[in-house]
């Protein structure tokens, strides 16, 4: 577990971080809770010519509701600032859900919501959580600011949006309209092992009735996987048990899992299926 | 004169806080890895990217040329030192240095020694190797097959890919009683392979100084006096100027007994560059390369009576050894102790086949928490123990009762020739259903199952021989598996005491000083315990097996003795009347007729050095060796209770219970660590820690996100019982106690998954029980294998 020589900066302000970010591009590699980057690197699976560790940058370890009630969380953000957070209250169940199961205890004290967002595991469950609250990424560089939905960040299986020179420094989620209803269901075999199957939903309801819906998936598929037809059925409905079982299916329908030593392409599945059920059932059938 | 409090001194009984633990939790151990030495250089190892290929051609060219590189080591090299190869403890031999071929993923290819580790790494990624592929062997099936490839051939004579084959017991006998029967009872499982996965990965430190011709190694070895001999055997240097010293280690679990090529690597680099070189293996390398347990498949039988008796057993076990055949095993038999598999049982009959093949794997069959293959014994008779009682539609606990050796047949001699001494199973197995409230737990299931809830009990019953071994039957390169003590009072009545066994964890430093406290009435706090230097302490075969109480302990016992023996002449001369008058109580001697003259034994101590009676040699130190005249034998009931969630196939453990019968214990709170280490480790085998490979021999679990063992959340708790029923050869009647749990526990957990799918028409779904492989077995009504290569 010995890494390749690199070099490593540890700017004290944002315009330091873009500068060096701007000078070595696609050669550097930014270090914020370094929770999958180290590893990689000690394993020689990476081998960055520099990193840049902003962990010194001021003002980026926040989580707040911003004056419009967008949820406005920094690059330096901990899980474990999400996982106790008074932020998140009612409004943000799913977030609220998925905060305590991700990893285990020693990686939420380090990690953050953003580096797991620019990492893009598709094993990873914050960008399930994301793509069903319709969240986004705003990205800076030298040459300015832009805001990309999640639904674009994530290109591929630990590929994002990012140019050479751009450092994410805050996800951006909406704030709910109506009643929300929201669920991180996570199949694993231990705590800190990747999801077998994860499953987020994020509901909205005004009268009873569902005004916006998000369904997203993790670990079944080369990407997390935003079920975009499952969500769409449940769009006016009332919850009833026919649309969800009817979600529950398309959202089956939309996983595209592999078999492998966490489990058969069938049973993968077959728990999404189950955990779109149960996110949306408040109790599990069986107990009827 | 107040008499000694036995349990106040620390001594036999005493739940005596572990000293070592003082420096073990403060960060202050003192591991091969933290050791440095003056001009110490580092080596990284090459390994095998694939799992069978010809080796076309090596260039370390690159490496060389790397500033801070100093050696570059290939086969090649090690072959001109008549180091290629080496002997393994199962006599087969195994490449040091890949030379003409790698046959597993991982295997080492070369090696390179650099000012730092980072360097050596970097010489390593130099190096070009040039394979030729070759077609990946990955389970005993393809490895049998009339046109396997041949894995092993650079050994004279080898045609195919058996590895050995191994018969007990009496066929002929055995077939009558299976024509006799009234119901015959068939289960084929698959105990799938695992690595024990101490914390703490190998590691050795070789300084041979050019100057007195004297090696030393630190290294992490369960047995550095195996691994002195091994040296001087194998590299031909003189024993007296070879020290090989074990440090602190961080786990061991069997994975630290066997001789890798990282320490022969290390020693020929040292000798090579007269200077000192250290090796540390990653995580990744450890669970590669380094022994595998386990990765056995059961097809047996037993002969049943309508009345629930058990007529005959018979069985036939496949073992996937790997590469190479290097289970460090000291018994005569070729499969180790699986013999003793269904010893618990009054079974008049059985026969007994085994074969074992090569395959493209790293090598497999260490003794991983356990005494040489008894773990997949046990598993293996428990599991078609349920299935025998549900054929008979018997309550499984009354199926146990009704075969189990009763108390009045000790000794009892099993069919298969061990001798169990000692235990009261019924007692033991009583206390379990008790303790879990049996009866009403059966109702409470009929009632779940009615509201949909799935809930299993599984119970598992066994003894297992412990404590290797008596010399008539066990030897490690012809060396006799004896233990040794020896112990040194001083002056002031403290005192020093080194064995040839090595702690790994088990608390050896605390344990062993209670014996001497028992022994003598020294209180234990002044009794430091010394383990690991050849150089000072005895010979000895070292811990595994669950053999230092049974052995190392006993020789404690015995050589306390001795120096009590030695200490009644002096306290006679100090009490001026003969040795004969004089009386023993804990830590003090007396004169018969006068209680109250009396002499304690730091007081006799001091006389050794000071005021000793003409004609007695002065000094209080002495040793002893110990040759078990018999196996300890252990016995355990474990229960579990489970539910499954039958749509998406978790379960959960909602209890645990365990009877043990270790014999006496002399620390009851670090015998309640290790049943609650070994019951860990058997949920973690029922519930998620295997091996995997793919088709190709690519080893899935090369780090702990694919490799699991569970934490302290998913851990379930343990309700502990205990029986006291004492070995009669044992000097204190202790029996090894450190493995029963991990070795009886999984199949409980199994057993009660299977209970609670018990309408299914289920009959075994393979470990570990994963989530998907329970799901299936439910959604289909068909038996589940896990065998490889594997899907899930």
């Amino acid at each position: 577990m010995y890494p390749a020589r690199f070099r490593y900066e540890a700017p004290r302000s944002l315009d330091e971080a873009l500068a060096l970010l701007a000078e070595h591009g696609d050669e550097a590699k930014v270090l914020a809770g370094g929770q999958s980057l180290i590893p990689m690197v000690k394993l020689r699976f990476a081998s960055p010519e520099l990193l840049v560790d902003i962990n010194n940058v001021p003002g980026l370890g926040y989580h707040r509701e911003a004056a419009s009630g967008v949820l406005e969380i920094g690059a330096l953000c901990r899980h474990v600032d999400l996982e106790f957070s008074d932020v998140l209250g009612d409004l943000r169940p799913t977030m609220a859900a998925a905060a305590p199961l991700i990893a285990d205890p020693i990686v939420r004290n380090r990690g953050t919501l953003v580096g797991s967002l620019c990492h893009a595991d598709p094993q990873g469950d914050w960008a399930s959580v994301m793509l069903a609250l319709d969240g986004e990424v705003v990205a800076v560089s030298a040459a300015g600011r832009r805001v990309i939905p999640v639904t674009e960040f994530v290109t591929g299986p630990f590929q994002n949006a990012l140019r050479p020179g751009e450092l994410a420094v805050e996800a951006r989620v909406p704030v709910p309209r109506g009643v929300p209803l929201g669920r991180y269901l996570k199949l694993e075999r231990r705590v800190g092992d990747f999801a077998t199957v994860g499953v987020a939903v994020a509901v909205e309801t005004s009268d009873g009735t569902v005004t916006r819906a998000g369904i997203a998936l993790t670990g079944v598929g080369a990407n997390n996987i935003k079920a975009v037809d499952a969500e769409r059925v449940l769009v006016g409905s009332t919850l009833d048990r026919a649309t969800i079982a009817e979600s529950a299916r398309l959202a089956a329908e939309a996983a595209k899992p592999r078999t492998d030593h966490r489990g058969s392409e069938a049973y993968k599945r077959h728990v999404v299926r189950t955990f779109v059920e149960r996110a949306l059932h408040p109790r599990p059938a069986v107990a009827a | 004169m107040t008499r000694v409090d036995e349990i106040g001194i620390g001594g036999l009984g005493a739940s005596r806080r572990r000293v070592e633990d003082a420096r073990f939790i403060r960060g202050c151990g003192n591991y091969t890895d933290d050791i440095k030495l003056p001009g110490m250089l580092h080596m990284e190892v090459l390994r095998s990217p694939v799992a069978h290929a010809r080796i076309k051609s090596i260039d370390t060219s690159a490496a060389w040329a790397i500033p801070g590189v100093r050696l570059v080591l290939t086969g090649e090299m090690a072959a001109q030192r008549n180091l290629a190869w080496m002997p393994t403890l199962s006599y087969d031999t195994q490449a040091v240095l890949a030379t003409d071929k790698v046959r597993f993923q991982g295997q080492e290819v070369a090696c390179v020694v650099a000012d730092d580790p980072y360097t050596a790494k970097d010489g390593c990624e130099a190096i070009v190797v040039e394979y030729e592929q070759l077609p990946a062997i990955v389970n005993p099936t393809q490895a049998l097959a009339p046109d396997a490839p041949l894995i092993r051939d650079d050994k004279e004579g080898q045609t195919d890919n058996v590895c050995y084959r191994w018969e007990v017991g009496d066929k002929a006998g055995t077939d009558r009683a299976f024509a006799r029967a009234d119901k015959v009872t068939r289960l084929k499982l698959h105990y799938p392979r695992s690595h024990p996965s101490p914390i703490e990965c190998c590691g050795s430190i070789a300084n041979y100084d050019p100057a007195t011709g004297k090696l030393t190694v630190y290294m992490t070895s369960q047995a550095p006096h195996i691994i002195r001999a091994a040296v001087a055997l194998v590299a031909e240097l003189p024993e007296h100027l070879i020290r090989i010293v074990s440090p602190d280690i961080g786990g061991g679990f069997g994975n630290k007994v066997p001789v890798y090529p990282g320490y022969v690597c290390s020693i020929l680099c040292s000798i090579l560059l007269g200077k000192p070189v250290k090796w540390t293996e990653d995580k990744s390398g450890n669970l590669i390369s380094t022994g595998f347990a386990r990765d056995m498949y059961f097809d047996g039988e037993l002969a049943l009576r309508e009345d629930g008796r058990i007529l005959a057993l018979r069985f036939h076990a496949d073992t996937d050894q790997g590469a190479f055949f290097s289970d460090a095993q000291p018994s005569k038999f070729k499969i180790g102790l699986v013999h003793s598999a269904f010893a618990c049982y009054d079974i008049p009959v059985g026969h007994i086949t085994a074969r074992g093949a090569y395959t493209n794997k790293a090598p497999g069959g260490v003794a991983y928490r356990c005494s040489f293959r008894v773990t997949e014994a046990m598993f293996f008779q428990e599991r078609i123990i349920a299935a025998a009682a549900a054929d008979l539609g018997m309550d499984p606990a009354e199926f146990r009762r009704v075969n189990l050796v009763r108390d009045d047949q000790f000794p009892y001699r099993t069919p298969f020739g061990f001798l169990t001494d000692s235990g009261q199973y019924r007692r033991c197995l009583d206390l379990g259903l008790d303790a879990i409230g049996y009866e009403d737990f059966l109702k409470d299931k009929e009632e779940a199952r009615l509201r949909g809830r799935r809930l299993g009990i599984g119970i598992s019953t066994m003894t297992e021989p412990l404590g290797a071994g008596n010399s008539r039957e066990y030897d490690i390169l012809g060396i006799k598996m004896f233990d040794s003590a020896e112990l040194r009072v001083h002056p002031t009545g403290k005192a020093i005491l080194r064995t040839g066994a090595k702690s790994q964890g088990q608390g050896h430093e605390t344990t062993w000083a209670q014996i001497v406290s028992h022994e003598l009435g020294i209180p234990a706090a002044d009794v430091v315990v010394e383990e690991g230097d050849t150089d000072t302490a005895p010979f000895g075969m070292g811990t595994y097996a669950s053999r230092s109480t049974p052995v190392a302990g006993a020789a404690v016992s015995m050589v306390s003795r001795k120096i009590r023996a030695k200490a009644r002449k002096l306290a006679a001369h100090l009490l001026e009347v003969s040795e004969e008058d004089v009386e023993w109580e804990l830590g003090r001697f007396f004169v018969r007729s006068a209680p109250n003259r009396g002499v304690t034994i730091q007081e006799c101590a001091m006389a050794a050095y000071g005021n000793m009676p003409d004609g007695l040699e002065p000094g209080l130190e002495n040793n002893a060796y110990y040759d078990p005249p018999n196996l300890t034998w252990p016995f355990a009931c474990y229960l579990v209770i489970v539910e499954v969630d039958p749509e998406t196939g978790v379960w959960d453990v909602l209890r645990v219970v365990a009877v043990d019968d270790c014999g006496v214990r002399i620390n009851p709170m670090i015998v309640e660590g290790q049943i609650t280490g070994g019951l860990t480790e058997a949920y973690a085998m029922s519930n998620m820690q295997f091996m995997t490979f793919d088709a190709e021999g690519n080893c899935v679990g090369s780090n702990y996100l694919d490799y699991l063992l569970p934490t302290a959340w998913e851990t379930p708790g343990f309700e502990l019982h205990e029986v006291v029923t004492p070995c009669p050869h044992h000097p204190i009647g202790a029996k090894g106690v450190g493995e029963c749990a991990a070795v009886g526990g999984p199949a409980a957990f199994v057993n009660a998954v299977l209970d609670a799918l018990s309408d299914t028409g289920v009959r075994n779904i393979d470990m570990p029980l994963l989530p998907d492989r329970v799901w299936e077995a439910i959604t289909t009504g068909r038996d589940v294998s896990g065998a490889p290569p594997v899907k899930t």
